[in-house]
């Protein structure tokens, strides 16, 4: 007879069969036999967090930057809701994560019990799939689905829920099975007349853009090395959204640097001109479209997405390809190789005249700004950053608002797995526990959280965990004293009203980086930048770098509310003519 | 500006609203009608009758009929999205027009009153296979199936027969013939 191993014992097993190395965690009443067991399992190290938030997004940032699904152990009650923000902010940017929690024990349940809260409801809206295990027989084939279920097709959180009566409960384990078919959920459904459609598209076009998300990154390394091949083979210019930067080199002059609300002009410009749009990963969403009815109204649209909802949801395309991004890439190049090897000869003259004019827009240089000597842009300091790190292999995290739109435009990533940010649900506070997973996975690598001031005390706290692991993470705190988003839609939408968005008592930084044992530098001066980057740099601890920024600059360019691609405004002296007015304000 | 719409909020298109009878094949498990149901209600999507029970013991499978309401893109969403449910294992779409598709609701009728209005009740039910379920000197429970409209129409129709109280389940569907659907 074989072995019998209670609930929590299986849950490591588990763990260990799906080849985890770190689960990030906080423990508490109901996951206490669970945390009984960590010492046995020498091969999985836990990362005690100091908020269950942290925790989320530690994993997130663990999971963006390795490719493998990000563990999370948590408590019942508070344990479980704390985590409920990373989980809808995984769910939004498609990042397998999961979640094993506590629960009080079964006969207990729906008796309001201490720290008992129906977590399976609570995240049922924001998890893939989540599972209420009530029998131990269960256990193990539901933590091995739950993983299967988060890291295939479009990738997204799953939690489990184990009662604490079954991580005392004893059975047999059993091992992982190779499952053929998810209940029909496999994700290529294309064939070769949909390759040989695209490839007759591309050969007609005279106006092509790509336009391509974070679908690339999470398709895996193999599928960004393939749209460079793809890339590079046709001459068409390439532009990105905001989680797919770093799948195409961002120096690439066939890189138009990403588009959107806060894109470059020759991107959104060729987005709305364009006569074939090549959606590869991205879903359309309306940061990315503006005005919908007005989005790139000449074009054919090709759309390359994993996820069938995704097709036809926003915008109605002519060709859908339902299919991982690398497996449709590498039939397309081989397509091309086979049936068109010279495309990029004959194409070249067919889109001379679409570079012409993308060249025309790109001297517009819309990411310029009006530098100074006596203050630090915002602007300047990102592109400082930049510069003194380029050598190296970093990894950017960001938190949310102007900081995180300034680190997209001014920050070129030439690597995916490279930059992590919260794009879809916008959770300021996710950058430093971000930070914190996306060292652990990565040791020795420079990891940086570019923040800002009001989102970084958000999950301030988690400096403590840094500090433990000698986790050496960099937080570049763009301190403008402002949140510096809300008070730049103040200023352009609501008469300068600017309504609560001033900090007033903020910390000393410095002082805080000492009180948490890592070190604090402060910079205040475009003079004396360069040498605070360096002394950061070399400093092998985690860093709290307080960068005293402009705290009135905006950051531009915007496509304002209401507006269509082609209408930017600028800078600020374009922002005098293109006023919004009347009910573009009402329009977020 | 001023007539300025956009996607951030604001939808100017006028789309016809079709109602669609959708039909999902579910593992019975627990939480799973509330992971439909929340589909619908968390991106707002109609509902306008829901029927559901599990049609196959040993496989543990639910049959869930529901009637929506929606453009043809949020109807496109609708079965995209329920796709998506790990518990899911087909989801089918039939047009309330369709003729190939048998649409059924049932209703339970209680007239209470004198003896002819009681038949009168009866009488009027006449079309839609009306049973007799219990019967008493001053009552009858009265069962009928048929379509959502023209139980509507009875339930307007028997109150001068002194109707006191309507029961009524969610529509049920399928095809005629000899196919089945895949």
């Amino acid at each position: 007879m074989s072995k019998l191993y209670s609930g929590a014992e299986i849950v490591f097993k588990c763990m260990k069969d799906q080849n985890v190395d770190h689960i990030f965690g906080y423990p508490g009443g109901a996951v206490l036999p669970i945390y009984d067991e960590l010492q046995n399992f020498k091969s999985i190290k836990h990362v005690l967090v100091r908020h269950e938030q942290g925790a989320g997004h530690a994993a997130e940032g663990y999971a963006r930057s390795s490719g493998k699904p990000g563990v999370i152990l948590v408590t019942s009650g508070p344990g479980a809701t704390n985590v409920v923000t990373a989980l809808t902010d995984a769910y939004m940017d498609s990042i397998p994560l999961v979640c094993i929690s506590g629960q009080v024990p079964t006969h207990l349940i729906g008796t309001d019990a201490f720290q008992e809260c129906d977590t399976t409801g609570i995240t049922r809206p924001c998890t893939k799939h989540n599972w209420l295990v009530k029998d131990i027989n269960d256990l193990a084939s539901t933590i091995h689905k739950a993983f299967e279920v988060a890291t295939t097709g479009r990738p997204g959180p799953v939690l489990v829920d184990i009662p604490k009566d079954i991580q005392f409960q004893k059975t047999k384990y059993k091992k992982p099975k190779k499952e053929k078919k998810l209940n029909g959920k496999s994700h290529n459904h294309f064939n070769q007349n949909s390759i040989d459609h695209l490839i007759d598209l591309m050969s007609k076009s005279s106006k092509p853009i790509f336009y391509t998300g974070g679908g690339v990154i999470n398709s895996g390394p193999k599928a960004s090395e393939l749209l460079r091949e793809l890339v590079y083979a046709t001459g068409f210019p390439i532009t990105s959204t905001l989680q797919g930067l770093g799948s195409f080199p961002g120096d690439d002059n066939q890189f138009l640097g990403m588009l959107g609300m806060h894109g470059t002009y020759e991107a959104n410009n060729a987005m709305h001109d364009c006569d074939l749009m090549i959606n590869i990963g991205a879903r359309f969403d309306d940061r990315i479209t503006g005005k919908i009815d007005e989005f790139s109204p000449k074009s054919k649209k090709v759309h390359i997405d994993i996820d069938p909802s995704s097709i036809n949801k926003n915008v109605k395309v002519d060709l859908a390809i339902v299919g991982d991004v690398k497996t449709v890439l590498s039939s397309t190049l081989k397509s091309l190789k086979q049936k068109k090897s010279k495309f990029l000869k004959s194409n070249k003259q067919k889109t001379s005249k679409w570079w012409e004019k993308i060249q025309k827009w790109r001297s517009v240089r819309s990411l310029d700004y009006i530098g100074s000597e006596e203050t630090i842009k915002p602007q300047y300091a990102i592109e400082r950053l930049y510069e003194l790190t380029k050598d190296k292999d970093s990894y950017i995290t960001t938190e949310v608002g102007q900081h995180q739109m300034w680190a997209a435009q001014h920050y070129k990533f030439n690597k995916p797995n490279r930059w992590m940010t919260s794009g879809g649900l916008g959770t300021m506070g996710y950058g430093l526990p971000a930070a914190v997973g996306v060292q652990v996975a990565h040791p020795k690598k420079l990891v940086i959280d570019i923040a800002g001031e009001a989102s970084v005390l958000m999950t301030i706290q988690e400096m403590s965990t840094a500090v433990q692991y000698n986790l050496p993470i960099k937080i570049f705190i763009l301190n403008n004293q402002y949140m510096g988003m809300v008070r730049q839609w103040q200023e352009l939408l609501h008469d300068k009203n600017y309504s609560e968005s001033y900090t007033a008592a903020l910390p000393d930084f410095v002082k805080l980086a000492e009180a948490y044992n890592c070190v604090g530098i402060r910079a205040k001066t475009p003079e004396e930048l360069d040498d605070k980057i360096i002394e950061m740099l070399n400093t092998d601890r985690p860093v709290i770098f307080d960068c005293m920024v402009d705290k009135v600059e905006n950051c531009f360019p915007m496509i304002p509310s209401g507006k269509p691609h082609n209408q930017m405004i600028l800078g600020p002296k374009d922002q005098e003519n293109k006023k919004i007015t009347g009910k573009g304000k009402s329009l977020v | 500006m001023s007539n300025s719409k956009s996607a951030y909020s604001f939808s100017n298109k006028k789309e016809k609203f079709d109602t669609h009878i959708i039909v999902v094949w579910v593992d019975n498990e627990a939480g799973v009608l509330a992971r439909v149901v929340g589909l619908f209600s968390g991106r707002g999507y109609n509902i306008e009758s829901l029927a559901v029970a599990q049609v196959d013991e040993k496989l543990k499978i639910s049959r869930i009929t529901i009637v929506t309401t929606g453009t043809p893109q949020v109807v496109n969403q609708i079965k995209l999205q329920l796709r998506k449910l790990v518990p899911v294992h087909k989801v089918a779409d039939f047009k309330r027009e369709d003729k190939a598709v048998i649409f059924k609701e049932m209703a339970l009728f209680k007239i209470v009153g004198p003896n002819n209005k009681l038949e009168s009740a009866l009488k009027a039910c006449k079309k839609y296979n009306p049973v007799l379920l219990d019967k008493t000197k001053k009552s009858n429970v009265i069962q009928i199936t048929a379509l959502r409209r023209e139980i509507d129409k009875m339930s307007k129709d028997l109150k001068k027969f002194g109707l006191v109280s309507v029961s009524r389940t969610g529509a049920v569907a399928m095809t005629r013939g000899a196919d089945i659907f895949k």
